[in-house]
């Protein structure tokens, strides 16, 4: 069996008394989607956050590719490969998709010996071009702000971002969230894609729909704790849901999977 | 943005509207061009009418690029801090102080016995340090401290203003070299109109009595200098890394943190560069009157806003362009200019310029309920 690019062991996070994260122990192997269900509350967004660098977890470890790490913020996260695309996709809609593909990392051009530096426009539409070929997105213009694009094709641009910048872990939060059904269906598509391509996908949602269309794994959390870890192909909607309110858990009542 | 590629795409998707939000988005992207046309045609007529002289003079036009280089240096800078989403209330002080601080330095350095050129170099160091200095302290209160910008510049333009009145000891600082007012109030070009008379190139022909009123002077330094930091302005807010970052700070704060812009390292540069344009604006005032003014300054910052606004600049920040700042510094110089010459009251003057700024919000708010707050048009 390959080594998991992700594994977490007994991790565990406390906001004052409230324990958020609660021994956890989890791993992610390299092409597949898992998808993190549980509702609000249960602590999915904690232990994302553990694993992104926003929260130093207060007990466990992180190994990402084999190698015990520690994030202190988000950017130690992002240099080692783990993107993080939030609900609000951290774009800047007045700029065009190269733009946002370049982000705060532009391609610049340099002139009088390094003396005055200017932005590589052509550079980065080639670049977007090309980063948005390979995940089969195609829009009629790249060149125009990107609030005329819509909510799925902004998904897009965040989604093949992470890809040019090499993303070797993707964790995708609500994805679908107030996207129209053909608009779901894409980025449905561009999840599989990046797991064709050897991304894995870490998917935090609710969307029992996005579970089956997409997931290979499932975790489901209930108040902090994992309380099962199944192949999707072996559950249904309604177990599921039995387990995000609790009246399953198999740390209690140990199941044969 | 800047690639035919846009300006392509920019058409295909005004193409793709009805023919009369088609119209809509072209009038709201050139309506201040149109405004300035119309305005000018309007006073040429105007003005003869009523026994006035003639509007449209190559004296009148340089008189008019002089008088707005204040407000549009004030203007630039303020541009660069809105885009970002900020604003800079303390401006117009903090060319005043600037103002005092040249003068003073202009004047100790030539009477230590500086020559004259060095020492106006002395002077527009000592503007730019001090105006620098207030910029800095400014952007770093708002950046690392999380003061809103609103808060921490209306305080420091007391404060400025406060010292520049201390510094000046409350009256205008004189006693300059008088050389200086060749630097203030000289041109790169000379006209001199009538008989015997031609064009002159940097140095001004010596004339007398009758004749003087036949010279003109065209692009007069203060323009001259001012054209060039429009030039710098344009060139890093189109052209570079800092530019790009401006815009993704006022489009969307979360999503430049989170891509690793320096956020708080490029908002305190953007609070010294608008204090920089103001100090400019103070020592070039030095040069032109040949003294510091600790007031010079004090009724420019709410016309530097109101060009800025009606040149289409966001003060939601993330949409703007200094070409628009530009004519809405002509639009308000103009204006003002044609209102004298029809011998209007001076007051209607400001009811005149508040009507424009709320008509060109109104303009760019139609445009945006049609097609988005950052559709085709807006752009760098």
């Amino acid at each position: 069996m390959t080594d998991p690019v992700l594994s977490i062991r007994g991790l565990t996070k406390r906001f004052g008394g409230l324990t958020a994260v609660n021994n956890v122990s989890w791993d992610v192997y390299p092409g597949e989607v898992v998808a993190l269900l549980g509702d609000n509350g249960a602590g999915k967004s904690t232990l994302i956050k553990c694993v992104s660098g926003v929260y130093t977890a207060d007990e466990g470890e992180i190994y990402f590719q084999g190698r015990r790490s520690h994030f202190a913020r988000p950017i130690d996260a992002r240099r080692v490969g783990i993107e993080t695309i939030y609900q609000d996709l951290a774009l800047a809609n007045n700029l065009d998709v190269p733009a946002n593909i370049f982000l705060g990392r532009e391609a610049k051009k340099s002139y009088f010996g390094g003396l005055i530096k200017t932005l590589d426009e052509k550079f980065m539409l080639r670049e977007a071009h090309a980063g948005l070929d390979a995940l089969d997105i195609r829009f009629p213009s790249l060149s125009q702000p990107i609030d005329s694009l819509s909510g799925g094709q902004r998904q897009a641009v965040a989604i093949a971002r992470a890809v040019y910048w090499d993303a070797r872990l993707m964790i995708m939060d609500e994805p679908t969230n107030n996207l129209g059904v053909p608009e779901q269906r894409k980025v449905q598509e561009l999840i599989r894609k990046l797991r064709d391509q050897g991304v894995p996908v870490i998917l935090i949602t609710h969307t029992l729909p996005d579970v089956f269309a997409v997931s290979d794994r499932i975790l489901v959390m209930h108040r902090g704790r994992k309380v099962t870890e199944k192949k999707t192909a072996d559950t249904n909607s309604e177990e599921l849901v039995r387990y995000m309110v609790g009246a399953l858990d198999d740390t209690v009542n140990p199941v044969d999977v | 943005m800047t690639s035919s590629d846009a300006k392509a795409a920019a058409r295909a998707s005004v193409s793709r509207l009805p023919a009369s939000k088609q119209f809509i988005i072209v009038a709201s992207r050139l309506w201040a061009w149109a405004f300035l046309g119309l305005m000018i045609v309007f006073f040429v007529v105007a003005v003869p009418a009523v026994g006035g002289a003639t509007f449209f003079t190559v004296r009148n036009s340089q008189n008019i690029l002089v008088a707005i280089t204040p407000v549009l240096l004030l203007g630039l800078g303020q541009t660069l801090v809105i885009i970002s989403a900020g604003i800079d209330l303390s401006v117009g002080w903090v060319m005043s102080l600037a103002s005092v601080l040249s003068a003073l330095a202009i004047r100790s350095a030539f009477n230590a016995g500086i020559p004259l050129f060095p020492s106006v170099v002395i002077g527009f160091l000592a503007a730019v340090a001090g105006a620098g200095l207030v910029g800095l302290i400014n952007g770093t209160i708002i950046a690392k401290l999380k003061v809103p910008a609103f808060i921490v510049t209306l305080g420091s333009s007391f404060i400025v203003r406060g010292v520049a009145l201390l510094m000046s000891e409350n009256t205008t600082v004189i006693g300059l070299p008088d050389g200086i007012r060749d630097y203030g109030n000289e041109s790169l070009f000379y006209l001199v109109r009538g008989e015997g008379g031609g064009f002159y190139f940097f140095e001004r022909p010596e004339l007398s009595g009758e004749m003087l009123r036949q010279l003109d002077r065209i692009l007069p330094y203060p323009v001259l200098v001012t054209a060039v930091v429009v030039a710098i302005a344009i060139f890093i807010l189109r052209k570079t890394q800092f530019g790009r970052h401006t815009y993704a700070i006022g489009g969307n704060l979360q999503a430049a943190l989170r891509t690793g812009i320096p956020v708080d390292s490029h908002i305190i540069k953007l609070y010294m560069l608008s204090s920089i344009t103001a100090g400019i604006a103070g020592f070039l005032s030095t040069l032109r009157f040949t003294a510091g003014s600790a007031v010079i300054g004090d009724a420019l910052l709410l016309s530097s806003i109101a060009a800025v606004i009606i040149g289409g600049v966001s003060l939601f920040g993330g949409a703007g362009t200094i070409m628009g700042t530009v004519i809405g510094s002509l639009i308000i110089a103009v204006l003002t200019t044609g209102l004298v010459m029809l011998n209007v009251q001076a007051f209607w003057q400001f009811i005149v310029v508040g009507v424009v700024v709320i008509v060109a919000v109104l303009i760019d708010q139609s445009r945006d309920l049609i097609v988005g707050r950052h559709g085709p048009g807006q752009g760098s």
